[in-house]
């Protein structure tokens, strides 16, 4: 399995991360091989194996729907790089 | 010997005395890490007014429980100085998860952990250095600096929880907090020679752990002996309603489980960890600890885990995977590292992220992201996912059998710092004995098991680490069978000659 600069640029793209010309490269060749190693899991027939996506048995974990407390507002925006009054700061979305 | 040699179980005996006070112990422990840390570089943070400040607590409490004629009430862990790694929430302490994303992150609470640590008595020294948001297995990734192993400084500790490892080991804490999620405990408490276990998924909550992979993370002890390690289990598996994947069990008394007699224990040996490319001395030292075994009642037979081969390339897709979706938070926005000359929010956010992850999280975010993108998702996701349910029931089949499984812990002994950084596959092979455990939700061990060169060359002896699997919240057996190997060998006491060069 190779990839391709054009896969490499999309996969980037889809996980927000901007890369030199040397990281795609490097990258390219590194999950490349990756990739490769990974080929051998299609001799295995899984065709009538569930997938294990947790070990724990799924349910779904509820609590009483109570107000309880939170976090101070401003030990919450502490933290923050950019923030203004009681808001995260952010650039502009919407032009 | 020195104050900072101490176990935990024997600074508790001197505390409950009378003989010791946590703030000398305290002090000892920080004094030492002055002394050698920067030889070691196990801690990214200090706390050494904090730690005091706890230390004089815990003091207080004791003599205060000493006054009521109460002491039998103490907690093991009252006054214990720890080390804790970097990729655990501790409010008010910096938490970088070794990354310079993180790099000025302070966490406005504790990690579950924290608090039931905090309120058994336990003393924090700081916070230790480990590989990048505990992507590796060397401690090489940190964004930081790389930690060296105690017994050989040119020589990695080991990873994720190098610096937890290392700390112990140099006798720079007590005990030590760390996370596994293939092996991260495991791996560098074998490359320094002390005790690292990996608890059953769903036994310690997770609630303050920092994301890597979430169906794979705990976190767990290491620790000087055996002993220890069951009295940190004991205070931090506990069932916490804000970690949804919590399992509401009691918790044992797990040292009820240390009688050094396993007269009759089935112990099953699983053929496919003994590998080539295995370091010979690593084989000699693990197959004289079976027989050792063997000799002290143990009923050992062989077992196949005929999916054995698969774990890594199973692995190497399930926690990139996950990884990718638990590091998508880091945008810039609520916490951490922001560019801001962006040209607008989405250069920004490649920007932040190009700035602020190391080379090893990059590339496993885009293995993750690769392998759960539109055409490919079955191909890779789904069909590791299936893998993972063979792996699984290999383990279950063979649990039927047996009360524990043994096998190394790693292929080596500690390899040289730079030796597989160029090559993330070499690298990746480190784990692999560790991470099928975390595949199938199970538990292990890590114990000191002996000594081996590595390789052909001339160098100093290094730990070789024996693993002891355990089902499900099967703890007990695996610290049961633990327990009676240190007891009935020596490793565990020696020390590196490094370390006590350097203090002469």
């Amino acid at each position: 399995m190779k990839l391709t600069r054009a896969e490499v640029d999309h996969i980037a793209e889809l996980a927000k991360l901007e890369l030199t010309e040397e990281e795609k490269e490097k990258f390219r060749e590194q999950l490349s091989a990756i990739l490769e190693y990974a080929e051998m899991l299609q001799r295995l027939d899984t065709e009538a194996i569930p997938p294990t996506a947790t070990v724990l048995p799924l349910r779904n974990v509820m609590r009483p729907d109570e107000a309880g407390s939170s976090f101070p507002l401003e030990d919450i925006l502490a933290n923050a790089p950019q923030a203004e009054d009681s808001y995260f700061k952010v650039q502009a979305i919407l032009e | 010997m020195e104050l900072y040699e101490l176990t935990i179980h024997q600074a508790h005996e001197l505390l409950r005395k009378g003989e010791i006070s946590s703030v000398e112990l305290t002090q000892a422990l920080l004094d030492r890490i002055v002394e050698i840390d920067n030889q070691i570089k196990a801690y990214l943070t200090l706390t050494p007014e904090l730690a005091l400040e706890q230390a004089r607590e815990a003091d207080a409490r004791i003599a205060a429980l000493r006054r009521e004629g109460r002491l039998d009430r103490l907690n093991p862990l009252i006054g214990i100085p720890m080390a804790v790694k970097d990729v655990i929430c501790t409010k008010g302490v910096p938490t970088t998860c070794a990354s310079r994303i993180l790099e000025d992150f302070i966490p406005p609470y504790d990690a579950t952990v924290m608090e039931l640590l905090y309120q058994a008595g336990a003393v924090l020294l700081g916070k230790t250095n480990m590989d990048e948001f505990a992507m590796g297995s060397s401690t090489e990734n940190s964004a930081f600096f790389p930690t060296h192993n105690p017994w050989d400084l040119d020589r990695v500790p080991g990873g994720s929880s190098g610096g937890s490892a290392a700390a112990v080991a140099a006798d720079e804490a007590i005990f030590a907090l760390g996370s596994d999620t293939g092996g991260s405990i495991r791996q560098p408490a074998s490359f320094c020679g002390i005790v690292g276990l990996k608890p059953t998924y769903g036994r310690v909550s997770r609630y303050g752990l920092v994301a890597f992979a979430s169906s794979l993370d705990q976190i767990g002890p290491l620790t000087k002996d055996v002993r220890d390690a069951a009295l940190v289990m004991n205070v931090i598996a506990r069932y916490d309603p804000r970690d949804s994947t919590s399992v509401n069990l009691p918790t044992p008394d797990y040292t009820k489980a240390l009688v050094p007699d396993i007269e009759g224990l089935r112990v099953g040996v699983p053929r496919e960890y003994f590998i080539e490319g295995m370091q010979p001395g690593v084989e000699a030292a693990v197959r004289a600890a079976i027989e050792k075994l063997a000799e002290l009642g143990a009923e050992v037979e062989e077992v196949s885990l005929p999916h054995t081969d698969y774990s890594l390339p199973t692995y190497y897709l399930i926690a990139p995977a996950e990884a990718s979706a638990n590091l998508a938070r880091y945008d810039g926005v609520k916490y951490g590292l922001s560019c801001s000359d962006a040209e607008d929010i989405w250069d920004a956010y490649r920007k932040t992220r190009q700035r602020g992850f190391g080379p090893e999280v990059k590339r496993r975010i885009m293995l993750g992201t690769y392998a759960l993108s539109a055409g490919y998702y079955d191909a890779y996701y789904l069909k590791a996912q299936k893998v993972r349910t063979l792996i699984k029931q290999d383990f279950d089949r063979a649990f039927e059998r047996f009360d524990v499984l043994v096998a190394p812990t790693s292929p080596t002994v500690a390899f040289r710092l730079g030796e597989k950084v160029e090559d993330p596959l070499q690298m990746y092979l480190s784990d692999i004995f560790t991470l099928s455990m975390n595949l199938a939700g199970i538990c292990g061990i890590s114990i000191p098991c002996g000594f081996a060169h590595n390789g052909s060359e001339e160098t100093s002896e290094l730990p070789v680490g024996l693993q002891i699997m355990g089902p499900a919240f099967g703890e007990e057996a695996m610290l049961r069978v633990a327990y009676a190997y240190e007891q009935a060998t020596e490793w565990h006491k020696r020390r590196p000659a490094l370390i006590t060069e350097a203090r002469n």
